[in-house]
């Protein structure tokens, strides 16, 4: 499922609003949890999971082209954690659903 | 440091897009579930800018209770892993840079 079906099936439930409503809907929540990680938040969603940093010490790595040797700066890299309800549900589903490519 | 929850996300969409609050509360609501349902179907889910949801089947492997030592197998279970897109895991890094410089 893509962002753009998202936006589609939540028009479709929401009849009453303007799909482009909708539209700018979706594309504000993202660019807002985007923004919370970009300037070092949390993202806590009961029910769903909770988004959070985590950190990655300084290594050297290659090149992998050249083989040459190169530092890799410590860095931050988002995290998500899944909640309860969603984990249960996705753990459940295996009997019934394979995974879709 | 700031932790952005569902009742932030309700706030942004009444005061920037001028949804009422019922409106905006069912809006982030069916946001979360519909990514739920996807993902309790099998379905992966990506958005594009921010990252993609991907389900993943792991086998029974050896597990132990940290407390006492004991063994008990980790049972076959299907988990969702997210892979944060290229825009937002170089957005969180200018971040860091920031903060580690």
């Amino acid at each position: 499922m893509t962002k753009s079906e998202i936006i589609d099936t939540l028009s479709r439930k929401q009849s009453h609003l303007i799909s482009r409503d909708v539209e700018l809907a979706v594309k504000l929540l993202l660019e807002s949890m985007s923004e919370t990680l970009s300037t070092g938040g949390r993202i806590e969603v009961r029910g769903f999971g909770s988004f959070s940093l985590h950190h990655r010490t300084a290594r050297s790595g290659r090149n992998p082209k050249t083989g040459e040797q190169v530092g890799l700066p410590s860095k931050y890299v988002p995290h998500f954690k899944s909640g309860k309800e969603l984990r249960e549900r996705v753990n459940e589903s295996r009997k019934h659903y394979a995974i879709q490519e | 440091m700031a932790t952005l929850t569902k009742a932030d996300m309700v706030e942004q969409l009444y005061e920037e897009l001028g949804l009422n609050k019922r409106e905006a509360k069912d809006l982030v609501e069916l946001f979360f579930e519909e990514i739920r349902q996807a993902l309790g179907e099998g379905r992966n889910v990506k958005l594009s800018g921010f990252g993609n949801f991907m389900l993943r089947d792991k086998t029974q492997r050896p597990g132990r209770n940290p407390k006492t030592g004991e063994e008990i197998p980790v049972s076959a279970r299907r988990v969702v892993t997210f892979r944060p897109g290229q825009k937002l895991k170089q957005r969180v890094e200018a971040y860091a840079g920031s903060i580690d410089s």
